[in-house]
């Protein structure tokens, strides 16, 4: 009997603990709700909304990015939080569809999915509901009323290159991924194509940690290329980047004089590089999914027709840019040499590789 | 060769630091006959109240801040394993469940606060965490000085230091003896007049002190943030090693270290000769697959406490 007891005690604390947690979360988005209900259909007559990843709009990645730039969406039209625009945080995988279906029924004309991982559930919902339009970032769903929002990851990453290729004083640098993925793999592609277009002789040494979330397994990568001699690593790989940040910061603390540097990537990780008066951070390679957003928002607005459509954001439309924060250590001489580059991409002079076979073939051609 | 020890060594020492206080408490619980599956939820705690600490008192404190965070952090890590004991040794309930419950909720109350406090998913990256030095002396030794102490952290020695003193407290005092006794017969250890009820909430918070270490120097070596994905599975590999090194603490600062080493060499084996032609995967997984095998066979069977797991209940047979 007693036992029984414990067990109905067990279920109710993980059943509040789960409570709370998701309380932090969705307490805001029921709240505009309300507000919503009382303005619904007065002044908005056309409503864009997202459903977050996992991550949250606070994630300091692509869906804060992407919720920025709903933000900018909705500032410009006049619009308030739940009165034109608004988001539902997910905080696990099996949220992504109730949330799709319930923005559906609020009558969004447009509702962004942020990130690959919604993919199936995006595609599910845009065959349910074929009146409304839907936007993928990240991937690519071939519906008819859902526009694709991708980014042209290897040309930022090719500049980076540039960067890094300047800044070795070893000759040697390195790529830590996350899980390998053609995605990923656009990004190591990029770079090493940017490094060995300023010097063909610079080793470049690429490793995976197999997750985006091991901080653990980043540092023993991290500290393993800094042993080697390699003194500039571009990580594309999460919370697992942390680690590289941290073992960078590490050697630098103990040793001020060592160069050592890291490039970001997604947004400027120029925060996560300080370590006393120094900062590690070299420059990040900077995804701005908020223009992205903020484009297809205004276009959809405006009645074009946009599904079915993949759309590449690049250097061209600011979707890509590369982060100027350290003055110090992107000296002239380097800002230059990723300004020309950044020409040559422009002007198509340089068509930057997005897979290593391509690599392979540009290498080639120097 | 020497060279490919010089960069396996220190990093298997850092990755391996966490693991070994956590399963040193693991050690500790199940040899009283309390099954702890909640080592990741306590390691979770840990992280979460070393990484608020650090990042509310490094002003204060300064260069001892990550010191006295892993401090705090045992001592919450241990009050919050009364939970545990509480269900599992007053209220006799399945231990496994409370134990996942364990898990649950800590990483609910991470999550949640840390939502509160910061208003972020994540918290900001700690301005005082660990950082490793050369020891004095030992680092000067031709060969091994530079393996084994150039470039480490403090911590790691301090966790196999702590392993030794666990070994003596189970095996050399009283004590340990007692506690020993209340996992391998509780009726017979309260015929003679021992507290098992006692004993065991004792282990159990002795667990979750130092599962809360465990958490804390992961945070703060390793992390340096704290956010839902901090600790992901290394208190379950804390757990492994418990029993990989057979519920002896020795046992299991070696499996913990065996972890790090091989995890360790998977990502520096890129750049061995003969080992960079195998596929990274085979070398990502082998630890766990090692692990498997050396249960199955090399190191015989594993025998757990015999009344692991088993509520004592007074005048029972």
């Amino acid at each position: 009997m007693k036992k029984r007891n414990i067990f109905v005690l067990i279920v109710l604390l993980i059943a509040l603990t789960l409570t709370l947690a998701a309380c932090g979360n969705s307490g805001k988005t029921k709240d505009s709700g309300g507000k919503k209900a009382e303005k619904s259909g007065e002044d908005a007559d056309y409503k864009a909304a997202m459903v977050t990843d996992v991550g949250g709009i606070d994630d300091k990645s692509f869906n804060q990015s992407s919720w920025e730039g709903l933000q900018a969406w909705g500032k410009e039209h006049g619009y308030s939080k739940g009165n034109g625009f608004d988001y539902a945080q997910s905080t696990n995988e099996s949220d992504y569809m109730p949330n799709l279906n319930r923005l559906v029924r609020d009558d969004y004309n447009l509702i962004f999915g942020i990130g690959f991982n919604l993919k199936n559930d995006i595609e599910e919902v845009a065959k349910q509901f074929p009146d409304t339009e839907f936007a993928i970032v990240d991937d690519v769903v071939e519906q008819p009323n859902v526009v694709s929002i991708n980014f042209k990851e290897q040309e930022g990453s090719f500049l980076v290159g540039v960067a890094a290729a300047k800044k070795t004083k070893t000759n040697k640098v390195g790529f830590v991924g996350g899980v390998e993925s053609p995605l990923i793999q656009k990004f190591e592609s990029g770079f090493v194509a940017g490094v060995k277009s300023v010097n063909p002789d610079i080793k470049v040494d690429v490793q995976y940690a197999a997750s985006f979330a091991a901080p653990d397994k980043g540092k023993i990568i991290a500290s393993n290329m800094y042993n080697d001699g390699v003194d500039v690593i571009y990580h594309s790989s999460g919370g697992t980047g942390n680690g590289v940040f941290n073992q960078a910061k590490d050697i630098k603390q103990n040793d001020p004089d060592r160069d050592v540097w890291v490039i970001g990537v997604d947004r400027d990780q120029h925060e996560e590089g300080q370590v006393g008066d120094h900062n590690v951070t070299l420059t990040s390679m900077v995804k701005r999914v908020d223009i992205a957003v903020q484009d297809v928002a205004n276009k959809a607005m405006e009645g074009k027709h946009l599904g079915g459509e993949t759309l590449e954001f690049g250097l061209k439309d600011e979707g890509i840019s590369v982060a100027m924060t350290n003055k110090e250590a992107m000296t002239d001489d380097i800002v230059k040499a990723v300004e020309e580059w950044k020409e040559k991409i422009l002007n198509g002079d340089v068509k930057v590789p997005k897979t290593r076979d391509e690599v392979k073939e540009y290498e080639k051609s120097l | 060769m020497i060279d490919i020890l010089n960069s396996v060594i220190p990093t298997a020492l850092f990755f391996s630091a966490p693991l070994i206080f956590t399963a040193l408490g693991g050690v500790f619980s199940e040899r009283s006959g309390v099954v702890n599956i909640g080592l990741e939820g306590l390691m979770v705690m840990g992280a979460f109240v070393g990484v608020v600490f650090n990042l509310t008192f490094a002003d204060v404190f300064g260069a001892w801040t990550p010191w006295i965070s892993v401090l705090v952090a045992a001592i919450i890590g241990g009050i919050f394993s009364i939970i545990h004991a509480v269900a599992s040794v007053s209220f006799r309930a399945e231990q496994v469940v409370s134990g996942v419950a364990i898990n649950f909720l800590a990483l609910g109350i991470g999550v949640f606060l840390t939502k509160q406090w910061y208003d972020k998913g994540q918290t900001d990256m700690v301005s005082q965490p660990f950082s490793s030095t050369n020891i004095p002396v030992l680092s000067h030794i031709p060969v091994i000085g530079k393996m084994f102490f150039q470039g480490v952290y403090t911590s790691s020695y301090v966790a196999i230091i702590l392993a030794f003193v666990a070994w003596y407290v189970l095996y050399k005092t009283s004590f340990g003896l007692r506690l020993r006794a209340v996992g391998e017969h509780p009726m017979a250890a309260d015929t003679n007049g021992i507290n098992v009820t006692k004993m065991r909430y004792t282990a159990v918070i002795i667990s979750g002190v130092l599962g809360g270490i465990g958490g804390s120097v992961f945070a703060l070596t390793i992390a340096a943030n704290f956010s839902a994905t901090t600790i992901v599975g290394q208190g379950f590999m804390s757990l492994a090693a418990v029993i990989f090194g057979k519920w002896h603490p020795l046992g299991a600062m070696g499996a913990a270290l065996f972890f790090g080493f091989a995890q360790s060499l998977s990502i520096v084996s890129a750049g061995i000769p003969y080992l960079s032609n195998v596929p990274q995967v085979i070398l990502l997984i082998a630890p766990y697959v090692l692990t498997i095998l050396a249960l199955a066979g090399f190191i015989g069977r594993a025998e757990a406490p015999k009344a692991n797991g088993v509520p004592y209940i007074k005048g029972s047979r």
